[in-house]
């Protein structure tokens, strides 16, 4: 247990840190969620104009920041890439608009659950089959082809942005967009949000969490080690909402969710899909982005413009339920995503990897 | 006999694929899983030691070299 310990840690803060969060202000079950805070963000970038969701959210400006801290002492801080990078932006676009469908990154879907809401079980069973058949293609040699190692400085580009985004936000805070009504005008202070960003951060980039990992190891591998992190956010935060109330069981009702089960299946099943070909869920992906991964990098691009048009388009679900452009943009995220899975499947980006594989010495 | 699997710039869990794979060959008795980061190391090595296998680590520049020796 004590090679569990780390992940489990990490987990438990994550799921209590997620509750205070909401305690001091954050929309309900809305601690932490990589996909509807980078939406946000997306927002107070003003490259969206739905007013009622424009906050540069503090919790991934510290995320980023705490796992880039963590990756320079630990001498981690890597900076590669070239590994399918138009690819993953479009992966990272697609999963975006299954996630605003749904409401929720696997996080949010954990945290959702664990504040009682049963909408997000039938998103749970949608992102576990994604994710079973994601790891079929990884089955049948689906890869994203080799990244080679770059000079540092492409490595410093997002952490630089983050940096400069958090500047902006301290000496002009006027710079960015933010609601004055909706969810995005619900936040907890800013240096607490700030703070449990970088706490969460630095444990994410240390204990490697990820939430669609966990699922696809404990499936694929029976390895339940990245599961540990997974079930101890469960737990905290189910704890956490029990403890100050904020538990309510049911399907209606719950906050920023809606009870359309189909729509919450396949968008969450577009989700674990694309995280699973990616290598990773969004908070996986944000904190590789953070280490010098400019693959992760394209990835985390690619959520913040699927998130854009999601909501300059109308495609994003919202309490009242999906509407019809959402729906059309899931399954064409879908298609665009299995043909994707296919193909590469097929021709093996990066060709040699499987030549490579067993030189038989 | 002895495999080696490059498993360099693949991102997860390819690395932990290709030496799962390797692995499953019944006449092969040991591998060395050459690997770039970090995480692929860890995530290698307790592949390994769930599958019985001792793992031994060295660094070698930027990559790490696991030695992977069947104990069963």
């Amino acid at each position: 247990m004590q090679k569990h310990a780390l992940i489990i840690l990490s987990g438990l803060l994550l799921g209590a840190l997620a509750v205070f969060l909401v305690f001091m202000g954050n929309p309900g079950n809305y601690g932490v969620c990589i996909a509807c805070m980078l939406r946000d963000i997306a927002g107070a970038l003003g490259l969206h104009q739905a007013q009622v969701v424009q906050y540069l959210r503090p919790e991934i400006i510290g995320l980023s920041l705490g796992a880039t801290l963590a990756a320079l002492i630990t001498k981690e801080f890597r900076a590669s890439g070239g590994s399918s990078p138009i690819i993953r932006f479009s992966l990272g676009f697609a999963g975006m608009l299954g996630m605003l469908v749904f409401l929720g990154c696997p996080v949010r879907t954990v945290l959702r659950l664990a504040g009682g809401d049963f909408n997000a079980g039938i998103g749970l069973i949608g992102l576990i089959i994604g994710i079973i058949m994601g790891t079929m293609f990884l089955r049948r040699g689906f890869s994203l082809g080799r990244a080679a190692k770059m000079s540092p400085a492409n490595g410093y580009v997002f952490p630089l942005f983050i940096l400069s985004l958090l500047t902006a936000a301290l000496i002009i805070p006027s710079f960015f967009f933010a609601s004055k009504t909706g969810p995005g005008s619900m936040h907890a202070p800013l240096l607490l949000s700030l703070g449990a960003g970088i706490v969460i951060g630095i444990m994410a980039q240390r204990s490697r969490l990820c939430m669609a990992g966990g699922i696809r190891d404990a499936i694929f591998f029976k390895d339940y080690h990245l599961m540990y992190g997974f079930l101890a956010v469960f737990v905290a935060a189910l704890v956490g909402n029990l403890l100050v109330g904020s538990f309510k069981l049911g399907f209606m009702g719950q906050p920023l969710a809606h009870t359309d089960g189909l729509w919450n299946f396949l968008g969450m099943l577009l989700a674990g899909l694309t995280a699973i070909l990616l290598g990773g869920c969004p908070l996986r992906q944000l904190v590789a982005a953070s280490e010098g991964n400019t693959d992760a990098v394209a990835t985390v691009l690619g959520l913040l413009a699927g998130a854009a048009f999601a909501h300059n388009f109308g495609w994003a679900a919202s309490a009242k339920g999906v509407p019809q452009a959402g729906q059309v943009a899931v399954v064409l995220g879908l298609i665009f995503t299995l043909g994707m899975a296919f193909a590469l499947c097929k021709f093996k980006v990066g060709g040699e990897v499987k030549n490579e594989k067993t030189c038989g010495c | 006999m002895k495999k080696h699997v490059d498993a360099r710039g693949l991102s997860c869990p390819e690395p932990v694929l290709l030496t799962r794979q390797a692995l499953q060959d019944q006449v092969v008795k040991e591998i060395t899983v050459l690997v770039d980061n970090k995480v692929a190391v860890e995530n290698v090595t307790r592949m390994a030691e769930n599958s019985n296998c001792q793992v031994k680590i060295e660094k070698q520049d930027s990559d790490f070299i696991l030695t992977l020796i069947k104990t069963k």
